[in-house]
């Protein structure tokens, strides 16, 4: 500090000559390109994704005999190959649905918990665990899912036939012994994506400013309403960006789905009932015993899934940058 | 700072105070504040209460999750009628929410605690040395014997390899975006870090799939999969080191630069030791984000049962494809295994994040 205020009167006549002699600098050259090179890498990847997947798409498209936006059936194998993507999709909205409206409320009730409820000793501790669970692989939901909650999903299953069932969605037509249903698979999303959404969410929580909350306490506000005043407004931004990352894990997830669900290749409103499939699982399912236009049927089907991965990312931007402008978060 | 903070909020509160104020004029809240306030062991003992009831209906039902739901169901709505005869409106519904979220975390925590639960009782037995010094090789459908060191080999190979290409080109990005990027190409490529954040797994697998192994025509192999890890871990490196240079305070960065020193140097030389930490937590974290993913591998790596060293040629396997393959077989023995290497799976994904958070601390005050 003492040494550099003593050369500071001098530096207005030498700043001229350094800045041209940085720019000639050729560590500064490399190393600012190399960094621009990782950058521009990264959308070489990206693009390259794009390209390879419609370019291989395109392939087996022009072999497919059926329509691929609305035929029903997958058989790409065949000496007439024909293959839709229609049951995929239902699948992979109505799983992912059931999954969000189960998971975001529960995980911003968790999330809520965690940062204004729970004793401050264990609240810390409480997020670790929260973090951790985050991180378990889904492999080990599918497992778990398959093995041990599907039995125990039968229950719930004949109970909302029995009461609900007037409602098409769960009505039963199958007298099924098997909870492998998307149902059930919708449930498992929703446990898997609930850590991950309540992670995201505590983060944002946490960033509550505390003048906030404490102008609304002092206002004389109940603890509820200084969350619904000066927290559920300002984290507004960040559960939607925290759903949309669970969104992203629901509609992509694979192996859990491939493991728990019993697919059928007819759209079936009956969600109670074995059957649809989802895009993600079908890629894992169909991948091994598929010949090359198969595969390539199969990497179309990647492709409209990436392209709802990439609507959603999108539409999540939107809302959040609009809220923020609002809102003052994130700033 | 502090001024512009409650000048941005004065309206909503404002509003809302308002409402509230129509709600419940001063002297009726002055009052309620002395004589109409629950003693405050009624809500905890209607919480035990709650407890036991739960109980009651699991011995009944047989069935926790159900048992959880109609007890919690009984405290919130016993709460809140009670607040609501004795109390105020306004405390009724702060009660109403209290006792609804505790019962969400509550039943939240249930199916969370039952997967770590059931993992352990299941995987525990059979998790021994044994199991985890051997391959499948030659282990019959009706053979107790085989074990994951195979599946722990490719998993650590692949990992390994995905990290050593992630790693340098997540971190040299962030550097870009922090300290070089200004205009289109910084906007841009923070646009497609968010997008790849979302990219499903299964879709980076085709990918690789289609550009490695169809186009390029080589075969599936453990690198076939690092790279496919490789471009799930990208998004995360790139976000977490990014968030920890922005951390570093811009006066060390001057002052270096007004020493003399090429920014090149200030870079390696001062932000990147300063940040050095949190970086290291956040690699750890991606890795332990991909060191679970299946969807890729069972695309790319092939599956074998016997020991494969070289990443580079041959099939190899992978943890979670074990996990995978063995529920599949479908018998008995397989089924053991197919837990045991979850668990183990479970304890390598905590350990890491156990050691990411330790650095984090222990590292913590100098990234201050």
């Amino acid at each position: 500090m003492s040494t550099t205020t003593p050369t500071a009167p001098a530096d207005p006549e030498r700043k001229a000559p350094a800045a041209k002699r940085t720019k000639v600098r050729p560590g500064d050259r490399i190393f600012s390109g190399a960094a621009r090179g990782a950058g521009i890498s990264l959308l070489a990847i990206m693009a390259a994704i794009a390209i390879f997947l419609v370019v291989k798409a395109t392939d087996a498209l022009s072999k497919n005999q059926g329509s691929f936006l609305t035929d029903q059936g997958w058989d790409p194998n065949a000496a007439k190959p024909a293959f839709g993507v229609v049951t995929l999709v239902f699948g992979t909205v109505v799983s992912a649905t059931i999954a969000m409206l189960i998971a975001v409320p529960v995980a911003v009730g968790v999330a809520l918990f965690i940062t204004h409820y729970a004793p401050r000793r264990i609240a810390q501790t409480l997020g670790y665990i929260v973090d951790l669970l985050a991180a378990v692989p889904s492999v080990v939901y599918g497992l778990w899912g398959y093995i041990f909650l599907a039995p125990k999903l039968l229950g719930l299953h004949s109970w909302l036939s029995d009461y609900l069932g007037w409602i098409p969605l769960f009505d039963k037509e199958q007298a099924g012994v098997t909870a492998r249903t998307l149902f059930t698979v919708g449930i498992v999303l929703a446990i898997m994506i609930l850590p991950i959404i309540a992670a995201v969410t505590r983060e944002v929580f946490l960033q509550v400013p505390r003048a906030h909350e404490e102008a609304a306490l002092a206002l004389g506000a109940t603890r509820w309403e200084m969350i619904r005043m000066a927290v559920l407004p300002y984290g507004k931004p960040g559960m939607i960006s925290a759903s949309m990352l669970g969104l992203g894990r629901a509609v992509g997830e694979t192996i859990a789905v491939a493991m728990v669900l019993s697919p059928s290749f007819d759209v079936s409103i009956h969600i109670l009932d074995p059957g649809n499939n989802t895009i993600a699982a079908n890629i894992a399912n169909q991948f091994g015993e598929s010949g090359e236009i198969g595969r390539g049927a199969l990497i179309a089907s990647g492709l409209v899934l990436f392209i709802m991965t990439l609507l959603v990312n999108g539409a999540a931007r939107v809302v959040i940058n609009r809220r923020k402008a609002f809102s003052g978060a994130n700033s | 700072m502090t001024v512009l903070d409650t000048g941005d909020k004065r309206p909503g509160i404002g509003t809302d105070a308002v409402e509230t104020g129509r709600a419940g004029l001063p002297d009726p809240r002055a009052a309620s504040l002395t004589r109409r306030t629950l003693p405050r062991q009624v809500p905890w003992a209607i919480a035990g209460g709650g407890v036991l009831l739960t109980i009651v209906f699991k011995l009944t039902l047989d069935n926790w999750a159900l048992a959880v739901f109609l007890g919690g169901l009984v405290f919130i709505l016993t709460l809140s009628a009670v607040s609501w005869r004795f109390e105020d409106s306004r405390r009724a519904r702060d009660r109403f929410a209290t006792s609804l979220i505790t019962t969400t975390f509550v039943l939240a925590v249930l199916p969370l605690i039952s997967l770590l639960g059931y993992t352990i009782q299941r995987g525990a037995d059979k998790l021994t040395p044994y199991f985890l010094s051997h391959s499948m090789r030659g282990v019959g459908a009706r053979d107790d014997t085989g074990g994951v060191y195979h599946a722990i080999i490719g998993t650590l190979e692949q990992v390994g390899l995905a990290a050593l290409i992630a790693v340098p080109i997540g971190l040299l990005t962030a550097i870009y975006l922090v300290e070089y990027g200004r205009g289109r190409l910084a906007k841009t490529v923070t646009f497609f870090v968010d997008v790849m954040t979302g990219l499903p797994s299964i879709v980076a697998g085709l990918f690789i799939y289609a550009f490695w192994i169809m186009m390029l025509g080589f075969e599936a192999s453990g690198f076939a999969g690092s790279l496919a890890l490789m471009i799930l871990m990208l998004p995360t490196v790139v976000r977490s080191a990014e968030e920890m240079l922005k951390l570093v305070p811009n006066e060390l960065r001057e002052a270096s630069l007004a020493l003399g020193i090429p920014k090149w140097r200030t870079v390696l030389k001062v932000v990147l030791p300063t940040a050095f930490g949190g970086i290291v937590t956040g690699v750890m974290l991606s890795i332990a984000r991909v060191i679970g993913e299946t969807a890729p591998l069972l695309l790319l790596v092939g599956l074998t049962q016997s020991i494969n060293t070289d990443p580079f040629s041959g099939w190899q396997s992978a943890l979670p494809l074990y996990v995978f393959d063995q529920n599949h077989a479908g018998n008995q023995f397989a089924e053991e295994r197919a837990w045991a290497a979850a668990l183990t799976l479970i304890v390598i994904v905590m350990i890491l994040n156990l050691a990411a958070r330790l650095i984090a601390r222990w590292k913590a005050p100098k990234a201050g």
